[in-house]
């Protein structure tokens, strides 16, 4: 099994989510166990259909009607005690979403109110979680608007979010869910869509703004190399399960896993020619067909031996930290 | 092959005061594209990057003439296309020769035609009047040519996954041979793994059909790969041109420093260029500040004073600053 480590501030056990739609049961994440500590900067990359929106909306509790969480537990540790976000009353977790646990979503354009101004949208959120007297609510507001560096605040208090470009839009985004300092943030693609220019600041403001409040990140994202300037530690998913974990400098100088060495080769690099980008053949398995072969990635792999066939997935050490969900890794070379 | 001189494209803005309130009622424009100036040779792969807001999309569908421009020449192989109003463009011979892959394979593609149909749509408009049997033979070959397993042309973009929808959009624009093929942002919308696949098609295809290129990507080191000549835009300008070697090892312009710095890597960059601040309203620029300032990080008093314009710094190599970095 996957350690996941006690003293962590969230971590994730065994964890399934099965959709259930008109077509059959979409297996969408299976037996997956990660955790974060405090602080930490934690990748999750994946092709789109890898599962690791669903991931982050079964941690927040906010699955869609169609989704049941089938096994595990999402473990919450708070002064001392340790909770199960999945049998926390629904009146308890909306006390602590968006205060202790908050997320960027995708779309900063769709997830905003179109016909809310964005300061009152930040107040709204203090309202709900902070006890600040209503006098200094829009003072607070202001001075978080300004924490995102957006210029002139006191204009911007007032608009809506049509007004504003894609990375102000983010950058509300960012303000509305750091409002009451949480402890873990959940980033789901925080800049696709950006510009590289834009892309740059908004991840530099993310990365200073949590060093400033000792906060954990888990930053979603489908871009390796923006995975690999900016958090601690890796996880790679495919199609639903995680396949491999690891700190960023080993998982990207020495992949293990056939999907991330392959992932890596797939993406073009400064110094790397057209002949070096290797695309992946073939696609994600069908995750509602009921004869899944163990390890999802089998149709993909030019490693598979038989055992890969046969056996449930191994969760291998192979390094300090470094989990690897492969029947055939790739070798260590030195 | 292609040549653009002057192109211009200012939409108007309506203004926040209502017309019958007396005040300011200077016509406001915004300038999407200003006097833009470009060349694309035969069999050449044009990239051109810059900013969402930039231009790049209006620019490119002013050369496609999908749009009006304001002012400014089009000239395609010698002929200038700039003058037929867009409606009647349509029916142009230079139609067929001047091709699009639009960027969203999902939104671009008609959810009511299944693959075949949009595929040979072209021809059916365009190419001279075939029946369905030749229709039918040359619809499989091209499916062939982008790697869509011929059975799947049956069926609806609803059927089909993501990259196989990238599939039959270029499949469609390369079915009348045109000799100048735009790309916008082809591979924005699909997964790296995916990206690569298309990406090697788009650089066989170019090969095999002799076809030239305009690029549009904000991925750099697609842009890097596929392209011989880079173009650089800031604001409705071009702010620098050059061959792709010389734009990406020493770039002159301080956007395009920046913009290149802000390329994420595997290995981290320590010389990462900050671009403070908001960019410069579009609204009825002032002709005499450059576009860049109060983000750049040289800007000073002349640069308030008089805009640069694209100046060579060697053959191959413009760049519109007052500042540009020295040769090495």
């Amino acid at each position: 099994m996957w350690i996941t480590d006690q003293t962590s501030l969230l971590s994730v056990r065994a964890l399934s989510v099965e959709f259930r739609t008109r077509t059959g049961v979409v297996k969408a994440l299976e037996n997956i166990s990660f955790h974060v500590n405090k602080g930490e900067t934690v990748g999750i990359v994946g092709e789109s259909g890898s599962g690791k929106s669903v991931l982050a909306l079964a941690i927040l509790g906010i699955l869609d009607r169609a989704g049941r969480v089938t096994q595990g537990e999402v473990l919450w540790s708070q002064d001392t005690k340790t909770y199960n976000l999945l049998n926390m009353p629904e009146k308890k977790l909306r006390r602590l979403r968006g205060k202790e646990l908050s997320m960027i979503f995708q779309n900063p354009r769709v997830a905003l109110n179109p016909i809310r101004k964005v300061g009152k949208q930040l107040v709204d959120v203090l309202r709900c979680h902070s006890d600040l007297p209503r006098a200094q609510l829009k003072k607070r507001a202001l001075e978080l608007l300004a924490s995102v560096k957006i210029p002139d605040p006191q204009q911007r208090y007032d608009a809506y979010p049509y007004e504003l470009s894609g990375g102000l839009c983010q950058r509300i985004m960012i303000a509305l869910a750091l409002a009451c300092s949480p402890q873990l943030l959940i980033a789901d693609e925080p800049t696709t869509g950006l510009d590289v220019t834009t892309q740059a600041t908004v991840m530099n403001l993310l990365k200073d703004l949590a060093a400033k409040q000792q906060m954990a990140t888990v930053v979603i994202t489908h871009d390796l190399a923006l995975a690999s300037e900016y958090c601690d530690r890796i996880i790679v998913m495919h199609a639903g399960h995680i396949v491999e974990s690891a700190p960023t400098h080993p998982l990207f100088t020495q992949p293990r896993h056939p999907y991330t060495a392959k992932l890596i080769a797939a993406t073009p690099e400064p110094h790397r020619g057209f002949d070096d980008l290797i695309p992946i053949l073939g696609s994600l398995p069908d995750l509602r067909r009921d004869d899944l072969p163990p390890c999802r990635f089998i149709g993909r792999c030019d490693r598979a031996i038989e055992i890969c066939q046969q056996q449930p997935l191994p969760h291998q050490q192979v390094d300090a930290d470094h989990w690897v969900g492969c029947w055939h890794p790739l070798e260590k070379w030195t | 092959m292609l040549q653009v001189t002057n192109l211009t494209k200012h939409f108007p803005v309506a203004s926040k005061t209502p017309r019958w309130l007396p005040g300011d009622t200077k016509a406001q424009y915004l300038h999407a594209v200003d006097s833009v100036d470009l060349t694309i040779q035969p069999g050449e792969s044009v990239g051109l990057v810059g900013e969402s807001g930039c231009g790049k999309s209006t620019l490119i569908r002013l050369i496609s003439r999908l749009l009006e421009p304001t002012a400014g020449t089009i000239l395609f192989n010698g002929a200038d296309i700039s003058q037929a109003p867009v409606a009647d463009f349509a029916h142009s011979p230079y139609r067929a020769q001047l091709q699009m892959v639009f960027q969203d394979p999902s939104d671009s593609l008609n959810p009511s035609f299944t693959a075949f149909d949009t595929i040979t749509e072209p021809i059916r408009r365009l190419g001279a009047p075939k029946d369905r049997q030749r229709l039918k033979q040359r619809a499989t070959e091209l499916a062939q040519q982008v790697g869509l397993p011929p059975d799947l042309l049956r069926r609806f973009p609803h059927q089909l996954s993501g990259g196989q929808k990238a599939r039959v959009g270029i499949a469609r624009a390369i079915a009348l041979n045109p000799t100048l093929l735009i790309l916008d942002e082809p591979t924005s919308a699909l997964d790296v793994s995916v990206q690569a696949v298309i990406l090697h098609l788009l650089a066989d295809l170019r090969e095999q059909l002799n076809m030239s290129y305009l690029f549009i990507s904000h991925d750099l080191n697609v842009v890097r790969l596929l392209c011989d000549r880079i173009l650089v835009m800031y604001l409705s300008k071009l702010v620098e041109t050059g061959p792709v070697d010389e734009i990406f090892n020493r770039p002159r312009h301080p956007y395009t420093q920046a913009l290149i710095s802000a390329i994420p890597a595997f290995e981290a960059n320590p010389h990462r260029i900050p671009l403070t601040g908001e960019p410069r309203s579009p609204i009825n620029p002032s002709p005499h500040i450059c576009r860049l300032y109060g983000r750049c990080p040289k800007g000073d008093e002349h640069c308030q004073q008089t805009a640069p314009t694209l100046q060579p710094v060697n053959d191959y190599h413009q760049v519109a600053c007052h500042y540009p970095d020295p040769p090495q």
